[in-house]
């Protein structure tokens, strides 16, 4: 429960324009920004795009068994621009969601960053900034190209996406210096964050996301241990045996190469997509327990969000994992299960823009 | 602060910065021209299959396999590396909580960070050595004490809260 002391106590490290709400806002923002987009891609595009993949290289397969080299060149230049599109996807999707965990990170250690508040609030319009333009120039990577660079393989995209990188290097570096200060002694204005405060829907967000990521990292670990390198030398013999089909004028052997690769491709993918959503989310539980204290909504709404965000992290890539098996079915309830996710965090960041505005307002007291 | 939680949070941050740095020089240096010789390869492999040249097809097919063992190594070390540096700014937040005695903590902190550490590194010397032992030896190493002090630290998270 969200008491009058806790409350004003979080209040105090958490005044308009600071730091510590300038990121706490912004991480929760970029991740929700990203967890949509992520869920948008998954709907629309993830699975359109395998598809015209598979049916690109079987193209580029009966063009080398009709010994046309010409249209084997333009396939592959096709699938090129598939693997680009669908990547520059996935990497706007995690480096947006990434930046937000930064910026929710960043907003826990304020205390210990031993720097003015009007530098510490430029470090954090920084990292929100970068945050927002790293994944934006990672999307345009793909449609705009080459257009107008000078350099032979980064465009202006890429530029922009590895400026924003080094924006978040500045910001991150900056909030080192910060903490190597505190560490010496300098103390400034406090920026104090309420961590006293041992709620259920804390207590819960901590356990149960620990509990996720030590389940991520046990699944990543299986995968490395037995999946791993045989799916490796898997694609080096399935790409062989589709360039010996090819050559043989072996129609049948072309489709079975092409749909054993489909199949490497999608086991490959839900592995590692299971492997990191449900780290990522254990890590998003374990920032938001932090986050608690300045929900402004009543203990049990905050307990209905947690339990929703957890249920959602957890069903998300179970199902993912079971999308090999059971098809779109268990696509659709993955998706469903990032819908959870996203809901929820829509519902806190309410409860903090609940929170600011009565903080504002002076008005700041528990919410039974 | 305690010593321990200063150990993750000033590891973490400076691990996360060492990750994006070495995200940035793989960016701007290798990444793309990397991608650029995996697909170069791959599309080699069949051209040379339709010009009927077939050694030349398979070693073209077997430099795009090992261009992208590299690739997703490198890409990994970049993630797991930040992402390890997370969770270690993270935990060493709520390290307070862990309900052991403050040099147990001290040993979990060090195995979380070492772990975090070494379990990246042993990733990227497979591309030097492909594969080799020892690489494998230091990633399997890095990331069992990774995880053993991970469910240490939720065992003492519910320690405290019981």
């Amino acid at each position: 429960m969200a008491t009058p002391a806790t409350s004003r106590d979080a209040a105090l490290g958490f005044a308009p324009m600071s730091a510590s709400r300038l990121l706490v806002f912004g991480g929760i923002a970029l991740v929700l920004g990203g967890m949509l987009f992520g869920d948008i891609f998954a709907v629309f595009v993830l699975h359109q795009n395998g598809g015209r993949t598979g049916e690109t290289l079987l193209a580029a397969a009966h063009a080398a068994a009709a010994q046309d080299p010409e249209s084997v060149r333009n396939a592959f230049t096709s699938i090129g621009s598939l693997l680009e599109d669908r990547g520059t996807k996935v990497d706007a999707h995690v480096h947006m969601t990434d930046a937000g965990y930064l910026a929710l990170l960043l907003a826990l250690v304020q205390p210990y960053v031993a720097l003015p508040p009007q530098r510490k609030r430029r470090l954090a319009q920084f990292l929100v900034t970068g945050g927002v333009l790293l994944p934006l120039g990672i999307f345009l990577i793909h449609y705009v190209g080459l257009a107008y660079s000078p350099l032979r393989v980064i465009g202006w995209a890429s530029v922009l996406a590895d400026s924003a990188g080094a924006l978040l290097i500045v910001a991150l570096l900056g909030e080192l210096w910060g903490f190597v200060r505190w560490l010496r002694g300098e103390r400034t204005e406090a920026d104090k964050i309420a961590t006293e405060e041992n709620s259920w829907s804390r207590r819960a967000l901590l356990g149960g996301g620990t509990v996720l990521v030590l389940l991520g990292f046990l699944y990543g670990s299986w995968y490395a241990a037995f999946d791993l390198y045989p799916h490796e030398a898997q694609e080096t013999r399935i790409l062989h045996s589709l360039a010996n089909s090819a050559a043989d004028r072996d129609d049948v052997g072309i489709s079975r190469a092409v749909n054993q690769y489909g199949g490497l491709a999608a086991a490959r993918a839900v592995s590692i997509a299971a492997h990191s959503h449900i780290i990522e989310f254990g890590v998003l539980a374990m920032l938001l327990s932090f986050v608690q204290p300045y929900i402004l909504l009543s203990e049990r709404w905050k307990r209905r969000w947690v339990i929703i965000l957890l249920a959602g992290s957890l069903t998300l890539p179970i199902f993912v994992l079971g999308e090999l098996k059971f098809g779109l079915v268990a696509g659709g309830i993955a998706d469903f299960g990032g819908l959870l996710v996203i809901v929820a965090l829509a519902g806190m960041l309410a409860g903090v823009l609940r929170y600011s505005g009565s903080g504002d307002a002076g008005i700041v007291q528990g919410v039974r | 602060m305690t010593r321990s939680a200063k150990i993750l949070i000033c590891g973490g941050i400076a691990l996360a910065a060492f990750g994006m740095l070495y995200g940035l020089h793989y960016a701007v240096f290798i990444e793309h021209q990397t991608l650029d010789r995996m697909g170069g390869a791959l599309a080699d492999g069949f051209v040379h299959t339709a010009q009927r040249r077939m050694p030349e097809a398979r070693a073209a097919i077997d430099a795009y396999g090992w261009t992208k063992y590299n690739y997703v190594r490198q890409v990994d070390v970049h993630s797991h590396w930040i992402g390890l540096a997370m969770l270690m700014i993270v935990t060493g937040a709520a390290f307070e909580r862990v309900g052991f005695s403050e040099r147990w903590r001290r040993w979990i902190a060090l195995a979380l960070l070492s772990g975090s550490i070494l379990f990246p590194f042993g990733v990227i010397v497979q591309t030097a050595t492909h594969g080799g032992t020892f690489a494998s030896g230091l990633a399997v190493a890095g990331s069992a004490l990774v995880t053993v002090a991970l469910a240490a630290c939720a065992i003492g998270f519910l320690r405290q809260s019981s």
